[in-house]
């Protein structure tokens, strides 16, 4: 879902005069809401510009992006990276997004005591 | 092999009508007119970033957070439906690389940064409200920051 609002939202933007780029790890949605430029990664949900503290990884994915906003001169075109998950154990693909992958979520009085404690921390400083 | 994400939230939410996708026909798209070096970039994600008491996000929440750009990693926090955000809550850059962007605008990779970034909850089922009442707001920040070049990460 949220590669559908980001590309619409770039869709708005592009329309505005204001050239876009989005990142995208969901070709089949990307492609069929038609974003105007995007660079694919074949990584899981929630990692489309990396791995967490990977630095360096962040950096070449990133870097890859800024240069296809400039190589990208084809409306819809979509530039896909090579970087690997995980060059061992492809069952990521298998998991993502299935039952029993996402999380169970936090009840909504879990979430407020959370975002009270959050709150309360940065007000005190 | 890239995963088809379409057939797989048909089965995910197989107790439900499926989801009517938007699929669109014609492309917008504007030239970028120099090089990205010479470009003033945003940066937004649609992670659920939140920066230090920002309220959280809720269902079909078509808001967006401004995030300073020079927020620091223990001023964010991540709050999102639709993806498992522990690595995103351990390392924002996973999802908003604020900080990768930081490092380009120091070498020169692109030449400014636009601040605030800015953020919001992805996981929303109705188009129209994000083309019709989030876009548009996006737009007018955009345009008042004289924003060359806008850069979305989805999550």
């Amino acid at each position: 879902m949220c590669h559908q609002s980001v590309g619409l939202i770039a869709r708005v933007v592009e329309e505005a005069g204001i050239p876009t780029l989005c990142m995208t790890s969901a070709l089949d949605i990307t492609q069929a809401v038609k974003a105007p430029r995007a660079v694919f990664v074949n990584f899981p949900l929630g990692h489309q510009t990396g791995k967490p503290n990977q630095p360096e990884l962040q950096r070449r994915i990133v870097c890859d992006a800024m240069a296809a906003f400039e190589t990208i001169k084809r409306p819809g075109e979509i530039v896909c990276l090579p970087y690997v998950w995980d060059p061992i154990d492809r069952s990521w693909e298998e998991r993502d997004y299935s039952k029993g992958w996402m999380p169970e979520r936090p009840s909504r009085q879990d979430a407020d005591r959370e975002e009270a404690e959050r709150r309360a921390r940065f007000a005190a400083k | 092999m890239p995963v088809e994400y379409i057939p797989r939230t048909r089965e995910l939410y197989s107790d439900f009508t499926p989801y009517r996708w938007v699929v669109n026909e014609d492309i917008p798209f504007t030239p970028l007119r120099k090089p990205i070096s010479d470009c003033k970039v945003a940066l937004m994600s649609s992670g659920g970033i939140l920066y230090r008491d920002q309220p959280r996000f809720h269902r079909e929440d078509a808001s967006y957070r401004r995030i300073p750009k020079n927020a620091r990693r223990d001023e964010l926090d991540v709050w999102h439906f639709g993806y498992p955000t522990n690595d995103a809550k351990a390392d924002p850059n996973c999802v908003f690389p604020l900080e990768r962007m930081r490092e380009f605008e120091a070498e020169g990779v692109i030449r400014e940064l636009s601040d605030p970034a800015f953020s919001f909850m992805g996981g929303i089922y109705s188009a129209r409200k994000v083309r019709d009442v989030l876009a548009p707001q996006i737009v007018d920040e955009l345009k008042a920051a004289h924003v060359d070049a806008f850069y979305l990460v989805p999550a």
